[in-house]
This record gives structure tokens, sequence and C-alpha cells, in this order.
């Protein structure tokens, strides 16, 4: 059954027939390397293992079109729960739902909507998850909302890349939208653009001027950073304040509605309150099913070669009419993820970290003035500040092999090169 | 599958594995080793192995602060640089931009921080506080409405606030170069 092209016992008739049209012949737009017929079919719905990051509101379209379009192997990973607010755009969670992990529910529901894609989620943080977890899947596809989480996806398969496994290469498909606008990106990890590359042309949250926020308050938004900003720790010294705890809502809120009349402004309401201090922008259902829609577009057409896929960019703009713009963002050679250099060193275990550092200054090919080394959990050498210098001195004369391990990894960083080296180190004695 | 390695080959760009460390924490370490900061100014990290919180002081070296060691608390988050610095001033002082809590009015700080912005922008930008007090954007409403309407005044209370003094009911921290 392994290798029924046309699907299993369990595929409804006529389930392939429009896919199909697609992947038994050849059209203008194809790969080179597309065969079309019951290979790529093969492929498609019984060997290719998917990722979907995030089952929200683009997660639950993205499962969906997924399943619907014949990927049958198919995980996911979110680690929230369905919240009442939820329902009116993340369609796979019904009202008896609420209080359940998303990724268990969306699961369920796909599996028994879709009869014979097998869904397997994973209720928990991307974090929890090492190399072998990722390495298991053919692609992956970021339905995220936050800006952390897609940085450590993106660096995660950026390291993924081994230059002697072809397959470590995951081609990362990131979706996101905010209120009306969204984009649609290929990443394929040390090829292409990375997410990191483009961190300064993020839309930044809304922040305003502290000043204005403290003296001459205009809007009821205003009035609601004052007590979020300015008055929870004057209160409550260093107590956190947690967006999800109604009781730090609640407070937050009783004192913005008293600063708000005091200043006469209307329209600070608790559910503001709560869109404000944890930087709500309103999901738009339809925004997320066109983004969701090319993410999983692409996914089909790198799963099976049956067109070009994006390169690499796609951003759509819904709040005047409809406007969408494709380009390919350019990659950085300063990106601190996928930029700069990596040098494998074989060293003898006796060379100490001054020796070290004076054979990367004399390497001809890399242009090293005063190096800062440090291993991912500790500082070996800083050149600066001076204290710092001082700090770090003594290991100068230590033995590399004490502070990092075979196989170990070590960032240089110095005002000559553009972001950083990463060196390898194993030991020749 | 499209064979993506294949087309790698032909790139010129060697394949790349890069450490596990944090984007942020390369970012840090680049943006303190970096740090080319005047004799007016010096960093302090209470836990050298702890590249993300420390602080900073200033002693400015003309001016109406002059003569004083103003301290300021930076700490780092792991989204830096999409996030900025959170800076605080580490003292009660008398300034137009600061207000009692530490709070500091520095629009790189928050409305205009962007990620090509780096440390060095931000501590440059505090002493910028010391030597151009910017009575527009208070925080200090009483000591910005004394700059602006009796400038002898504003500075009788910068000189008393830093000796430890008290002005309007309020006692400011004596930060005098010891
Ligand atoms: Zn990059």
């Amino acid at each position: 059954m392994a290798s029924q092209p046309n699907g299993t016992s369990t595929d409804w008739p006529g389930r392939y027939y429009h896919i199909d049209q697609v992947l038994n012949t050849p059209g203008p737009r194809t790969d080179p390397a597309f065969l079309a017929g019951d290979g790529v079919k093969t492929f498609l719905r019984n060997q290719a293992k998917i990722l979907v990051i995030g089952a929200g509101g683009l997660g639950c379209e993205i499962l969906a079109n997924l399943a619907l379009t014949g990927f049958k192997d198919i995980h996911v990973i979110d680690m929230d729960t369905i919240d009442i607010s939820n329902l009116n755009r993340q369609f796979l969670f019904r009202q008896k739902d609420v209080g359940q992990p998303k990724a268990t529910v969306a699961a369920e529901f796909i599996m028994k909507r879709v009869p014979g894609v097998k869904v397997t989620p994973y209720f928990g943080k991307i974090q929890d998850k090492d190399d072998d977890y990722y390495l298991q899947f053919n692609l992956i596809i970021c339905g995220l909302d936050s800006v952390e989480a897609r940085r450590w996806m993106n660096a995660t398969l950026v390291n993924l890349v081994d230059p002697e496994n072809p397959e470590s290469l995951k081609p990362m498909i990131d979706g996101g939208t905010e209120g009306f606008k969204g984009q649609a990106r290929v990443i394929l990890p040390t090829i292409t653009s990375c997410y990191e590359c483009s961190l300064d042309m993020l839309n930044k949250p809304t922040a305003f001027p502290i000043c204005t926020i403290a003296n001459t308050p205009r809007l009821p938004e205003h009035c609601i950073e004052w007590a979020s900003v300015l008055e929870w720790p004057r209160v409550h010294g260093d107590k956190k304040m947690d967006t999800d705890d109604p009781d730090h809502i609640g407070w937050l809120y009783k004192i913005a509605a008293a600063r708000a009349a005091e200043f006469k402004i209307e329209g600070v309401t608790w559910s503001l309150t709560q869109g404000v201090v944890k930087n709500i922008i309103p999901a738009i259902a339809s925004t997320n099913a066109i983004i969701a829609a090319a993410c999983c577009n692409e996914a089909f057409k790198i799963a099976t070669s049956s067109a070009a896929y994006l390169n690499n960019y796609f951003m759509l703009i819904g709040t005047d009419g409809i406007y969408s713009y494709t380009f390919e963002h350019e990659k950085r050679d300063d990106c601190p993820v996928c930029g700069g250099e990596a040098l494998e060193m074989t060293i003898s275990s006796e060379m100490t970290i001054e020796q070290l550092i004076e054979t990367l200054v004399e390497k001809q090919d890399i242009q090293i003035k005063k190096p800062s080394l440090s291993t991912p959990t500790k500082q070996i050498y800083l050149q600066a500040p001076p204290q710092l210098e001082k700090a770090t001195r003594p290991n100068l004369e230590k033995k590399v092999s004490e502070l990092v391990p075979p196989g170990g990894e070590v960032t240089v960083t110095a005002t000559t090169l553009p972001f950083s080296l990463s060196l390898r180190i194993s030991y020749s004695t | 599958m499209i064979k993506i390695w294949s087309m790698k080959k032909n790139e010129e760009a060697a394949a790349k594995r890069k450490p596990k460390t944090s984007a942020a924490q390369i970012r840090v370490q680049k943006d303190l080793t970096e740090l080319d900061l005047p004799s007016t100014m010096q960093t302090n990290f209470p836990d050298p192995a702890d590249l993300l919180n420390f602080t900073l002081t200033i002693t400015p070296d003309e001016g109406m602060y002059k003569g004083g060691a103003f301290k300021f608390s930076f700490a780092i988050n792991t989204n830096y640089p999409h996030d900025p610095p959170k800076v605080k001033c580490a003292q009660t002082i008398y300034h137009p931009n600061v207000d009692l809590e530490g709070n500091v009015c520095l629009n790189i700080l928050r409305e205009d921080w962007k990620p090509v912005l780096n440390l060095n922008s931000v501590m440059v930008g505090l002493q910028y506080l010391f030597l151009e007090p910017n009575a527009d954007d208070p925080l200090n409403k009483e000591a910005a409405l004394e700059m602006s309407k009796n400038r002898d005044q504003f500075l009788q209370n910068v000189k008393m606030s830093m000796r430890g003094g008290n002005i309007k009911g309020v006692q400011y921290d004596s930060v005098l170069v010891r």
C-alpha cells in the first residue's frame, strides 16, 4: 500500500482529480527535474513529511490546505490552548474545545474530516525539540505571530545545514499577517536571505514617546501605556506583569480608565487594554486565508517541482483595495545567522587560547584584527570593555581543549569582520 | 522534491555551519567589544559572565551636570536587537527628561529604536541628555518648567540636587564624583 501513487483505500473517489491535472503532465513552468506521473504522486502522498508551526489563525488554514492538496504526513506544533476569542477565525475549533491544546484539537479535526491524512500534534514549544526532530521533515511551514519564535526557528534551520548531507537543508516557508497586511516567503537556509537578514524590515509595534504618555495623553492608548509602562513598575516594583493574567489586565484597565477620565479621553476598554499591552493587531480571517494559501502553494510546488517556486518574498497589502508585490530579498553578508564565515580548524590539544588568537590574526584569507571569542555558553576572551577584557584575560593561558569540547563551536567577532566568524574546533592529538 | 542541493553546488559561497550561539548573544558581544566610549562613560558588569545586564556611568566633563556621576542600568532581552535595551537611571536625579522612577525620555529607546542602532548609539544618546537637557520632552515636569521659565533657578536646583539636596519636597540622590 505504501507505493500506491493514486492514494490509499481511504481516499474517496475523485479526490485527486484536480490535483492530478497538474501532476500528470509537465507544463511550461515546470522545473526540468519534474517527473510527471506516479513518482511525484508517491512522493507527495506517501513520503513527504511536513511540519507546520503554529495552529492558530494561519495554522488552521495551512493544515486544511495541506491535507486537501494531498500531503498525508503532517506534524503540527503549538504551545497555546484555545481561547473563546479564537473561534471566529480558527475554524478547526468549537466552543467545546475552549481550554484544550490547539495542536491536538486541530490534528483530530483534520484527521476526522480528511480520511487517510495523519496529523501528529505536539503541544509545547518549538524550543523543546532538537536537531534530530527537525531533520525528519522535508519542509517546514511557519504560521507564527511571534518574532522571537521565528528568529529561533530560522536560526535552527540555518544551523541544521550540513554540507556533507544535502537532506539537511530544509526549506522554510514563512507566513505572517497583521490586520489586512501579510507576507509569505520562501527561505532556503544558507542559500537565500533568511528571516534574520530582513529583521530591520519588520513593522515596529507602535510605541508612543514616553514623555507624551507622561504629560500630554490624547489617545486611550496613551492612558493604557501610562498604566503599563510607568505605573505598573512604580507600584509593583520588580513584580513582572503577566499579560495573560486577568487580574493584571484588570488592574491596568482600572488605572488607565482613571487616567482617561482625568484627561477627558474616551475609549479605554478592557479589551483595548488587553490589546495594547499584548500588542494585538486585529486578526483578519481573509488575510489569513490568502497568506496560508500562498504558503501551501509554495509547499506544493517545492515538494513536487511542478512549477517555479517563489523567489523569495511576497507582500500583500489589503488596506486600500488589494495590492501585492513580489521581490527578491537579498541575503546580507553581515547577517548574524546566515552571513559571515565558517571555518573548520584542527589544532593541537596543547594549543592555548592566546596561540589560537595569534593563528587567527595571521590567517591571510580572513582579515581579523583584535578578535573576541566565545562559546555558546561562555565568554573565552573579550577585547573590550576593559573590565571584561580583564575578567577573561586568565583564559589566554588556558588550553583551548579545556574550554571547547571536540567538535565544539567558537564565535569570533571583530570590527574587521562584517558580522562574525564561526570556528568548529577539532583536535589532532 | 526540488533538488535544492544541486542548486547550492552552483553557488559560490561555501556551505556554512554556524554555532548555536543566539543571534542576540553574538550581536551583544559585537556591540560591547566594539564600544567606542569617551572617558566620560564607563560600563560595569556586576557578573562579567552575564553580558545582558550591566550599568553605565556617565560623568559629564562639561555643561550643567559636570561633577556628577550618573548611573544607568541596562537590561537586554533575547529578542535584541528587535527589541531595544531597557535602560533606567539607577538614581533619583533632577533632570527634565528623567522621572523620579528612573524612566528616561530618549526617542531611540522607544519609538525610534531600529535594529541597525546599537549599544554605542544608546550610550551616546544618554550622554547627550546631560549636555543638552530638553524641556520640550519633559518627564520631570517641575524641572522642565523651571528650566524654560527660570534658567538661573534651574541651574541652582541642578547643583543642589547633585549634592543630595531636597527640592520641593523631593529628596535627590547625591551624585557628586568623589
Ligand atoms: Zn540571514
